[in-house]
């Protein structure tokens, strides 16, 4: 069973920011971006609203190339939107910030650290009010965590694809970030050890005050970890439907096979064929069940 | 602390098999990485030995290895003189090789234009012939033989460097960089903390091919300089006076050399970039 609720140990460092949950933690407005190719610009995001909630989980799914790890960019303000804003915390983001933490689907590993250095490589950046010690031993924290406990000095090439994205989930997560950007972290891995970790994230999620943004191409990972899902239209990108995951309390691996869950699937497989074309916008009432109560749809063409 | 039944535990022991780390000093003089390659050694001169007496070359066609220790007798205070000379004009000219390659592997590396617009400079530089350049500099400069040597060491041995710099570091994924630039991370950093570190593989090895070539570079120069010094120019003289022994002996005397130049970089390579050996399993 997962216990999402409080763990009674944090960890040697606890985040002692927690007033009134703040809304709109992070806030995507009407955002557009266009990359400029040989072959003229190319649209890649057409009037995009996101919103998350402090302690969000949302899943952004959506056809190939239609411009999630760009969406991820902007976030992390490593790009500039050509028009729109994201503002995260309450301040417009310009350029990149220390409280975000990111992981991809590759997990970068730098060979010539140990795993123990590689998690620990973000407060080398960040400005740190911890000790070494500390440093260390939040690491370690971190790595225990998620099951990583005695490889803290191994190098990374000794370790396994989902132990390595495990590590890297970590350093993601070490100066304590208010936003998780994860974009496809979990897309390599075969299916049990994805399981695997899908459950890891509850476990983290449970004791780590995180907002997160999971770009994934799994439905059932979607509706498994996020509190909302978003499903993106195809390029240029919009929001062409919200999926609301009905709190449960604690989720593990078997609601995914229960009635709710194939109809949540259901749904978001149909907003995916829409998004690919391959469906039309309406669906003929008896071939898609009613969307669940919590459910929106947004931008419907 | 939560049991964390699903998460797998690790199956193989996280911890080390504790390292034989007082392995004795006899039991690695007799191991094979040391034994074979001294028997391959005295194998070689044997065979020499034998070649040159069974034909019954006199020493002015084919010098034998029992001719060696008296030319090295006789000349014993100009080998190390020479040596020495020899040695610090290569390891100048690869250090300067190595600042000047690494920066312009920088320049290279960091941008497209200068990627562009330099790489042809580069490879055409690289293609002529460094036997014909080698008169040249030495006319240049007459009697400036440290300034020569040093040049042409150099010259011999800067392009692989470059070029391998400016690969390593244009080819950095975008990820790692992303790793840092998403908190914040200013372009130095990234470049010692990852883009550096990430090349060092790629630098050993095109060190390893300048050692060697900076070293031919100082001995080109040295043979041709009128009154030169170092090995080089002990061979030249030897060459003049016929003594053929000196003239092997001077061979044998720059491979010792260039084996010892060469295993330093690569004793470098171990320390610096030991990480990028995989175990061969
Ligand atoms: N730096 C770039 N320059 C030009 N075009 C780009 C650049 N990065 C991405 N694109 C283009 O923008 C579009 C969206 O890219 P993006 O990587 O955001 O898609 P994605 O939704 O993450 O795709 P996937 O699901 O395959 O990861 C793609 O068509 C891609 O070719
Ligand atoms: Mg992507």
């Amino acid at each position: 069973m997962i216990e999402s609720g409080h763990g009674s140990s944090r960890g040697p460092v606890s985040s002692q920011r927690r007033g009134g949950r703040v809304d709109k933690l992070i806030d995507i407005k009407n955002v557009r971006h266009a990359y400029q190719t040989q072959d003229g610009r190319l649209p890649v995001l057409d009037g995009l609203d996101i919103s998350v909630p402090e302690g969000g989980f949302v899943a952004v799914v959506g056809p190939s190339g239609c411009g999630k790890s760009t969406l991820t960019k902007l976030i992390a303000g490593l790009m500039k939107p050509d028009e729109g804003e994201v503002w995260l915390h309450g301040k417009r983001v310009t350029s990149p910030r220390s409280t975000v933490g990111m992981a991809f689907q590759n997990p970068v590993m730098l060979e010539w650290r140990t795993i123990l250095k590689n998690v620990m490589l973000p407060l080398e950046i960040v400005a740190s009010k911890m000790s070494r010690r500390e440093q260390e031993e939040r690491a370690r924290y971190l790595l225990a965590l998620v099951g990583l406990e005695g490889f803290e000095d191994k190098r990374p090439s000794e370790l396994s694809g989902g132990m390595r994205q495990r590590a890297s989930l970590c350093r993601a997560l070490v100066h304590q970030p208010d936003v998780l950007i994860l974009d496809e972290p979990f897309g390599a891995l075969d299916a049990f050890t994805r399981e695997d970790l899908w459950q890891t994230m509850h476990q983290v999620k449970a004791k780590e005050p995180f907002t997160c943004v999971l770009i994934t191409h799994d439905l059932r990972e979607s509706i498994f970890l996020a509190d909302q899902v978003v499903v993106l239209s195809q390029r240029p990108a919009r929001t062409q439907y919200v999926l609301d995951v009905p709190d449960t309390g604690p989720r593990d691996l078997d609601h995914l096979y229960t009635p709710e869950a194939a109809e949540m699937l259901n749904i978001l497989r149909h907003q995916i064929e829409v998004a690919q074309g391959r469906a039309p916008a309406q669906p003929e009432a008896d071939e898609v069940p009613e969307p669940p109560p919590g459910s929106t749809a947004q931008g419907m063409v | 602390m939560t049991p964390m039944a699903y998460v797998p535990t690790p199956l193989t022991s996280a911890k080390d098999a504790a390292a034989p780390h007082a392995r004795s000093v006899a039991s690695f003089l007799t191991s094979r990485a040391v034994v074979a390659p001294l028997a391959a050694v005295v194998v070689f001169l044997v065979l020499w030995e034998l070649l040159v007496r069974v034909n019954g070359w006199p020493d002015y066609v084919m010098a034998s290895p029992s001719d060696l220790p008296p030319a090295y007798a006789d000349y014993w205070s100009l080998f190390l003189v020479m040596g020495w000379q020899t040695l610090w004009r290569t390891v100048v000219g690869l250090v300067l090789a190595v600042i000047v390659g690494v920066l312009i592997g920088m320049v290279m590396g960091f941008s497209r234009v200068m990627r562009e617009a330099l790489y042809p400079l580069l490879v055409g530089f690289n293609a002529i012939p460094k036997a014909t350049v080698v008169p040249i500099v030495a006319l240049m400069f007459v009697g400036a033989h440290d300034f020569n040597t040093v040049l042409i060491a150099f010259m011999i041995s800067f392009f692989p460097i470059a070029v391998s710099v400016s690969i390593g570091l244009s080819t950095l994924e975008p990820e790692y960089r992303d790793i840092l630039r998403s908190l914040g991370a200013s372009q130095t950093t990234i470049f010692w903390k990852i883009a550096l570190p990430k090349t060092l593989p790629e630098f050993f090895g095109a060190l390893k091919v300048a050692v060697t070539l900076a070293f031919i570079g100082t001995n080109l120069m040295e043979i041709v300089s009128p009154h030169g010094r170092g090995l080089g120019a002990l061979f030249d003289s030897g060459k003049t006076n016929s003594d053929y022994p000196l003239m092997f002996a001077v061979l044998i005397a720059l491979a010792f050399l260039g084996i010892v130049l060469y295993y330093v970089v690569v004793a470098l390579e171990k320390i610096f970039a030991g990480w990028a050996e995989r175990s061969p399993t």
